[in-house]
């Protein structure tokens, strides 16, 4: 029964994307660790760091495009949960540092050390495990947007007020991790990793299995995404997006499709910055600024909103573009990203994949007239 | 002045009710009684409070003052609009609202009766039980040539039908139906008569409407509401004679 609500639910597009996200997944890493450094088929390490980050940008913008695109919340605070799956990420990592810090404390992290922390704080217990990081990473997004869902959804907020609820929770967080007293590195953050599961994170193996997960995952959201988009309750969260009160009329509890779908798209943004994390080797409060949210937005923007793969295309393409331009000229960037903003809302309303869709027709249109 | 809740054989009993919109009062110490099985006829000038009173009645608008009780139990001043629905009370607006998003099929299949709960519908496939409801009420709305065709593309009059067979499909126990003939050509609004009163056979129903013609072919009880209030209820006949409806009303 899963299986079938798992394939049927997805088009023929969204499968056949699924398998490319999967070979992107395979063929990068094994390029990487296969091939010989001066053949002209060599992936270098950075550029192995950069797709498995894209990657976790994907997720990410998926993320962001359920909530937009298809509960019509314009989410302006999903980097949130981003970064505290990638904190409880660090915790994690920061734990497996034991007497190898620069402090030589087999239990406290150095940073704990530095600030004269007699002990663990209750919140870092239980983090030397995987197990139990792996379930943090989807249980506290998840958990913060229950909580933050539930009394929105219920007390019927919507529109720019829910917007600013959401980035104010962003900068809320930002400003909490920013702290010292809060027990997760202060402005410093965590960083100067050792190992993931055993392995270093420095190695190539590990970097390209990290890859490779990144992929992987964001297939499996792929995957799910299509399901429940493609599901009856689907067809019901899109009548709840373009009419909420008129279902309320039919019988449906518009509140709780929105916070299902809230909530599982919290987990899939933790899930992502949990892998994003240990590939950049670093997390701190800056991961929560507004302008984090903000930019994920645009990435759904540019692929196209309310699609499945747009978000995807969208987040390769103008990280690909940020990357070269921060790169090459780093004074034009933030041009460049409001000229991109001015672009699409006036000349893409449904993003790339709009625009693709679009000229299809036309084409088709004009075979047809010209037969 | 308040009445404790009878117990009594109506469907839907409203009684003192009132609503004010910053101290205008849009409903003010209305009562009404429908029986189970009825269909009665709401008219009234614009603004009389007519749209208001099934907002009351669905829980989209709470009453200041005033009891509304449906099937001799449930009180609807204390429950929410979805609530409301599953207790079997169907609605179709004034301004026609269907999904612009979906096609004319999945809207009815959203409307369907049936499943409403977010994990059962994750899983599930329309039964062939809905399947054949489906083709049934495309047939009776006349839209089996639509049915694939978006709600967006609709002509109004087309709309309208949609929302027809959206309570169909709803199957609640009482129909509340604002204004369905808005926009209709004559055979239209001959045609949506016939089926109302066919509904009628098996469901309660409440029209509110301003076409008069179309009030006198369901043949049925009137009401006449004016300024929040209930002015006079009887046959079309008896109201029409009646002097204040004249006055406010028809004479104009
Ligand atoms: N939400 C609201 N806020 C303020 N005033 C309202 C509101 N809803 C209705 N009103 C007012 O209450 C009065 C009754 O409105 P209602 O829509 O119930 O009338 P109606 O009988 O349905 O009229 P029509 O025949 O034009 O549809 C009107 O004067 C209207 O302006
Ligand atoms: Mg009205």
């Amino acid at each position: 029964m899963i299986t079938r609500f798992l394939w049927t639910g997805m088009g023929r597009n969204l499968r056949l994307f699924v398998l490319l996200v999967l070979a992107v997944g395979i063929v990068v890493p094994a390029l990487n660790l296969l091939m010989p450094k001066t053949s002209a088929f060599y992936v270098p390490a950075y550029a192995l760091q950069l797709i498995g980050k894209y990657l976790c940008y994907a997720s990410l913008a998926l993320a962001v495009d359920l909530v937009w695109g298809f509960c019509g919340i314009l989410t302006l605070g999903h980097a949130a949960f981003f970064a505290l799956g990638g904190y409880c990420m660090g915790m994690y990592l920061m734990r497996q540092i034991g007497a190898r810090g620069v402090y030589g404390n087999p239990i406290l992290p150095d940073f704990m050390v530095f600030l004269n922390y007699p002990e663990l704080p209750w919140f870092w217990h239980g983090f030397n495990h995987f197990w139990f990081a792996a379930a943090m990473i989807v249980i506290v997004p998840s958990v913060l947007a229950l909580a933050l869902g539930w009394f929105a959804f219920r007390s019927r907020v919507t529109g720019v007020y829910l917007s600013i609820i959401t980035q104010a929770m962003t900068f809320a967080l930002l400003l909490a991790f920013f702290r010292n007293d809060m027990g997760f590195g202060g402005n410093n953050g965590m960083t100067d990793f050792k190992d993931i599961l055993g392995y270093s994170v420095q190695a190539d193996t590990t970097r390209a299995a990290l890859c490779f997960a990144s992929a992987l995952a964001l297939a499996i959201f792929l995957v799910i995404s299509g399901a429940i988009i493609g599901s009856r309750f689907g067809t019901a969260l899109i009548a709840v997006r373009d009419a909420e009160s008129r279902m309320r009329f039919l019988g449906y509890r518009a509140e709780t499709y929105k916070l299902f779908v809230f909530v599982l798209s919290a987990a899939m943004a933790g899930i992502a910055g949990a892998l994003y994390v240990p590939q950049i080797g670093i997390i701190n409060p800056s991961e929560f600024a507004p302008g984090n949210s903000i930019e994920a937005v645009l990435w759904v923007a540019v692929g196209g909103r309310g699609t499945l793969i747009g978000p995807v295309i969208g987040a390769f393409i103008v990280n690909f573009a940020k990357t070269y331009l921060t790169g090459a000229l780093p004074e034009v960037w933030l041009f460049a990203l409001g000229a991109l903003f001015i672009v699409v809302t006036l000349f893409l309303p449904k993003g790339v994949v709009g625009l693709w869709a679009q000229l299809r027709a036309r084409n088709l249109a004009r075979k047809a007239t010209a037969a | 002045m308040k009445t404790a809740p009878r117990s009594t054989s109506a469907l839907l009993y409203l009684s003192g009710v009132t609503v004010s919109f910053d101290g205008f009062k849009a409903l003010n110490n209305l009562s009404l009684l429908i029986e189970p099985g009825e269909m009665r006829a709401i008219i009234g000038p614009n603004g009389a409070g007519k749209t208001t009173m099934m907002d009351v009645i669905t829980g989209k608008t709470r009453p200041d003052e005033g009891e509304v009780v449906f099937d001799g139990q449930a009180d609807l001043t204390k429950l929410d609009e979805a609530h409301i629905a599953t207790l079997g009370i169907g609605r179709k607006f004034q301004k026609p609202t269907v999904f612009e998003n979906h096609t004319v099929r999945d809207n009815l299949l959203l409307a369907l009766a049936g499943l409403r709960s977010w994990y059962k519908l994750l899983g599930a496939a329309p039964t062939r039980a809905e399947n054949n409801r489906l083709a049934e009420i495309l047939s009776i709305i006349r839209m089996e040539a639509q049915q694939h065709m978006l709600g967006a593309r609709l002509s109004h009059g087309q709309k309208q039908w949609l929302e027809i067979g959206m309570l169909l499909a709803q199957n609640p126990k009482l129909m509340l139906v604002d204004e369905p003939v808005a926009g209709m050509t004559d055979v239209e609004t001959e045609t949506t008569a016939q089926v109302l009163r066919e509904v009628n056979k098996s469901h309660s129903v409440v029209v509110v409407e301003h076409d008069m013609s179309f009030v006198r072919a369901l043949g049925v009880k009137v009401t006449v509401l004016h300024e929040g209030s209930m002015l006079a209820e009887g046959s079309l006949d008896q109201v029409s004679a009646d002097p204040r409806v004249v006055e406010v009303y028809l004479g104009r």
